[in-house]
């Protein structure tokens, strides 16, 4: 098919699926429970401080309107205005959205590296007592509620052993890694191990890997269960298929085989897998930043919540919608790329 | 009472004969095992509590486990015990009602779907799969969020994120049928439409739409005691194990780990029973093939 | 000294539903150079006694019993160590579906050079190449296509890149499993031809593991007929073809087509391969054999020297 015309039909598809997205989402706040102002006073307040209110938000106009706008909207990168101090969620959102892009990557990376590890050391002793005890971990690491994870990890760890901290993401007396600055330019993430290093400051890089352990540890394990399926199935398979016995026929190295022939075949699913568990990834993060205090969009979204800020929590909702498909999208054409099979 | 009795009581010799077919059969037979269990503690809770898991202070607070509280109690002086007993019954219901509803929706939606093809199917694919794309917890959340608290709610919130999985799983399945032969050998005979789908193609289906089942009772579980844990949960007057995590965590600093420690292992043995049947009646169902 | 000696071997599948026995008590030799024809129907076992000859039966198959001699040592009580230093340059293997036998995601290159440089890690990048493309050439691929990936190759291609991997350390036994039945029939000639040219420069002594009798009739030294799991028939080819002693053989025989023969009616052996969870007792070709006994139905026949180097599993010759 070509990569080129891979892209363009890929990124085709994604337009509906983010409208229809988008759309939900507008139902699902606006539509559903009829009036968002209403809940959020509670009836607690004058028709007139609700008038008010529903005015400043946009919220008095009549439905069709509204979803016009709040497409507009979006397309402008406004993602509406809080309840709580008509502030923009946009705003808010993308100073509180590196703190979770941190914990994921690093929550992936745990999850990722133990899943294969694990996965192809148990596909290389099929049937065995330790085949089955890896399964059985991430079968059983799946069960457990990852706020109670983090829980108990909290207590284990930081109480009792006192090695971590058991919130926050940097020690309160220090200020956070400010990143570069090249004369006028300044190069920061917000991703404080990143921009530590940039920095040149390895004790804050370590201190912010110290804030990063628990967190990521509790999300990385809960997840890795699905890593280790899907590695150990696919190891199982392409250790199973002619050209693999062809290169043990060879008389190639095992080693050469498992990682070389098996493993480089059963990677590219494992890509795929990255992609769909980001979005799962980013369900957990909202768990595990309020266990450990974590100041990023779940946090947020929790917050709000509490505050019955209901635009605010649409704003968040969509964005989260956006960049699921957004990575997605991308995780895919990386895996066109990455299979010679397509590219060429 | 008297139907819940009859219905274990066909169910244990099925779940006897089960464990001759080998390891998924026992895996499947421990997971029911500890399912029908705790569904029975917590049916049993009014009579075997020692206390009224809501009555405070029936105890000294903060007591950790001991011959008179043999779970401690908690910062209201509540019995952890009683409380472990009684704490699955809204988890159990809104998970119970949750897969009701995704049945009675997912299922017939799969199923007309992706038998009538075309524009039909391709739209509602668009949309089963624009929500299965989302973060399952975030969208639970917003909707939530919206609906309010309790039980019905709660359901609901968890419904709608999870019938996407029941309609791709029909939707799979029934693609797959419709292309054998011996549905083509019905058309030709002048079945109609709907004699098909239903003789043919549904017996078929219910195997994986089980397996499907057991699995999302575990994510419906586990989904419900977040969203318990961010605060939209039903009334906090009712006993229930993910309030008992979500109240236990202020109280961590002071070293009461017992507060937490039970009601969370309950949830990892409830989830870990449903995943265990999962796991085993998929191997059942569609065993690995071997050489 | 043969250079190939397998001494009873036997090798099982356990599998769940029952043990399925594969290779049941055979033995043969080769000499180096030699050409042995390995000849049977799906489910006779002849893949599985050929994998066995470099210790790569699959799970779970088992090798319960014999020896397996290679210049004299027997492989199976050597280390997994030493056993890959044989595989890929002593003994080597050319498999049945050259479109799946290559790794897809590495270029004909890397499958060289790899190859090469796990049995020879002194050897220089250039020397490597030059080796490479001077087989590939020898097997007749363009060796400027040594950058390309296996699917942008024909199935006969593949095959042949399959055959110059085997030969390329100058193995001293190449087994070739069905190595044209993949391939239409005009491709079967040319892969064949390749072989039999190979094997007059290089010298390799041979296994050509098949189901079509007519391919090694004429291009093996030796031949061999396997029947669910049992060795029937083993002679000279030349011996087999003029006198073929098994029912089975013959009838294998009397089923080639013969395209000078006008009206020639085709014969086939009636019936059907036995289930190897539960063959039929005694011999297992009782059912389809048109000169069964009462003894076949009820005792296995041995194995009996008919004439010098010429060897049948049937009661017509004794043993009753």
């Amino acid at each position: 098919m070509g990569l080129r015309s891979y892209i363009v039909a890929r990124v085709l598809l994604t337009i509906p699926m983010i409208m229809l997205l988008l759309s939900i989402v507008f139902l699902v706040v606006r539509v559903l429970p009829g009036d968002p102002v209403l809940l959020h006073f509670e009836k607690r307040a004058t028709p007139e401080a609700m008038d008010a209110m529903r005015q400043k938000l946009g919220l008095d106009k009549p439905l069709p309107l509204q979803y016009f706008e709040y497409l507009a909207g979006l397309l402008r990168g406004d993602l509406g205005k809080s309840m709580q101090d008509f502030s923009s969620v946009g705003q808010q959102i993308f100073s509180a959205f590196p703190a979770t892009l941190e914990l994921t990557i690093y929550s992936m990376a745990v999850a990722v590296t133990l899943g294969i590890l694990l996965g192809v050391r148990a596909s290389r002793s099929y049937n065995s007592p330790l085949d089955h005890s890896i399964r059985a971990f991430g079968i059983i690491m799946y069960a457990i509620p990852i706020f109670f994870l983090g829980m108990i990890f909290q207590i284990i760890f930081g109480i009792g052993l006192r090695w971590f901290p058991t919130g926050l993401r940097m020690h309160p007396a220090m200020e956070p890694p400010y990143g570069l600055n090249l004369g006028s330019l300044h190069i920061s993430t917000g991703l404080y191990t990143v921009d530590s290093l940039l920095e040149g400051n390895i004790f804050k890089f370590l201190q912010a890997l110290r804030y990063l352990f628990l967190p990521s540890l509790t999300l990385g394990l809960v997840l890795c269960g699905v890593f280790i399926r899907l590695t150990r199935s696919n190891m199982l398979e392409t250790l199973g298929l002619d050209f693999v016995t062809a290169a043990r026929a060879r008389g190639l190295k095992e080693r050469a085989v498992v990682y070389g022939y098996a493993f480089r075949n059963a990677f590219l699913p494992v890509l795929t897998m990255m992609g769909l568990q980001f979005a799962v990834l980013l369900g957990g993060a909202i768990l595990t930043e309020t266990t450990f205090s974590w100041p990023g969009l779940g946090r947020y979204i929790v917050d709000r919540i509490n505050f019955r800020d209901y635009t605010a929590i649409q704003g968040a909702v969509v964005f989260f919608g956006l960049l699921v498909a957004l990575v997605s999208l991308v995780v895919d054409i990386l895996y066109a790329y990455l299979d010679p099979r397509i590219r060429l | 009472m008297e139907t819940r009795r009859t219905i274990l009581a066909s169910l244990l010799p099925a779940l006897a004969s089960l464990t001759k077919r080998g390891l998924a059969g026992w895996i499947t037979v421990i997971g029911s095992g500890m399912v029908i269990s705790i569904v029975l503690m917590t049916l049993l809770a009014p009579w075997i509590s020692p206390y009224d898991p809501s009555a405070i202070n029936v105890g000294p607070r903060f007591s950790p486990p001991n011959g008179q509280f043999p779970l401690g109690t908690n910062h209201l002086g509540q019995d952890m015990l009683s409380r472990v007993f009684s704490g699955g019954s809204i988890m159990l219901q809104v998970a119970a009602l949750s897969a009701a509803v995704c049945l009675v929706i997912g299922v017939p939606i799969g199923l007309l779907a992706s038998y009538a093809g075309g524009k039909l199917d391709k739209v509602c694919s668009l949309v089963m799969d624009s929500i299965y794309a989302f973060p399952a917890l975030v969208l639970a959340i917003a909707i939530a969020a919206i609906l309010g608290t309790g039980v019905v709610n709660m359901a609901l919130a968890i419904a709608v994120v999870y019938v996407p999985s029941y309609f791709r799983i029909v939707r799979s399945q029934v693609l797959t049928i419709k292309e054998l032969l011996y549905t083509e050998a019905a058309r030709a005979a002048g079945a109609k439409g709907r004699t098909i789908l239903l003789r043919y193609i549904l017996p078929n289906v219910v195997p994986s739409i089980v397996v499907v089942a057991t699995v999302n009772f575990a994510d419906a579980i586990l989904t419900a005691a977040g969203l318990t844990f961010v605060g939209l949960g039903v009334a906090k007057d009712i006993p229930d194990w993910g309030w008992d995590l979500t109240d236990g965590r202020a109280l961590l600093p002071s070293g009461a780990w017992w507060v937490i420690t039970f009601p969370g292992l309950m949830i990892v043995l409830l989830a870990l029973g449903f995943t265990l049947i999962g796991e085993g009646l998929s191997e059942l169902l569609n065993p690995r093939l071997e050489q | 000294m043969p250079l190939l000696e397998v001494d009873s071997l036997t090798v099982d599948y356990r599998a769940r539903r029952g043990n399925i026995r594969a290779v049941d008590d055979v033995s043969l030799s080769l000499e180096k150079g030699e050409t042995l024809g390995l000849v049977g129907e799906s489910g006779s076992g002849k893949s599985t006694l050929g994998l066995s000859l470099i210790r790569l039966v699959p799970y779970p198959g088992v090798i319960v019993n014999g020896r397996i001699r290679i210049d004299g040592a027997n492989i199976l009580n050597l280390l997994e160590e030493e056993m890959r230093s044989i595989r890929g340059r002593k003994v080597t293997y050319i498999f049945q579906d050259p479109m799946t036998s290559l790794n897809p995601v590495k270029k004909i290159g890397e499958h060289f050079f790899e190859l090469i440089r796990t049995h020879e890690s002194n050897i220089s990048d250039e020397e490597a190449l030059k080796r490479a493309k001077t087989i590939l050439n020898d097997v007749g691929i363009s060796p400027e296509r040594i950058n390309d990936y296996p699917h942008q190759f024909s199935g006969g291609m593949r095959q042949r890149i399959m055959i110059a991997l085997a030969i390329a350390l100058n193995p001293d036994l190449v087994i070739a499993d069905e190595p044209t039945t993949a391939l239409d029939v005009i491709v079967q000639a040319k892969i064949l031809d390749l072989l039999k040219s190979l094997r007059d420069t290089y010298g390799m002594a041979l296994i050509l593991i098949t189901h079509d009798l007519s391919i090694v009739l004429e291009r093996c030294d030796k031949i061999i007929v396997m029947y669910a799991g049992h060795l029937v028939e083993y002679a000279k080819s030349k011996d087999l073809h003029r006198n073929p002693r098994h029912p089975y053989t013959q009838g294998l025989l009397r089923s080639i087509p013969n395209i000078e023969l006008a009206d020639q009616k085709l014969e086939a052996i009636p019936g059907s391969p036995p289930d190897l969870l539960n063959p039929p007792k005694g011999c297992r070709f009782w059912p389809r054999c048109p000169y069964a006994m009462k003894i076949c139905h009820t005792k296995e026949p041995p194995i009996i020297d008919v004439e010098i180097g010429h060897l049948v599993r049937c009661f017509l010759y004794g043993g009753a």
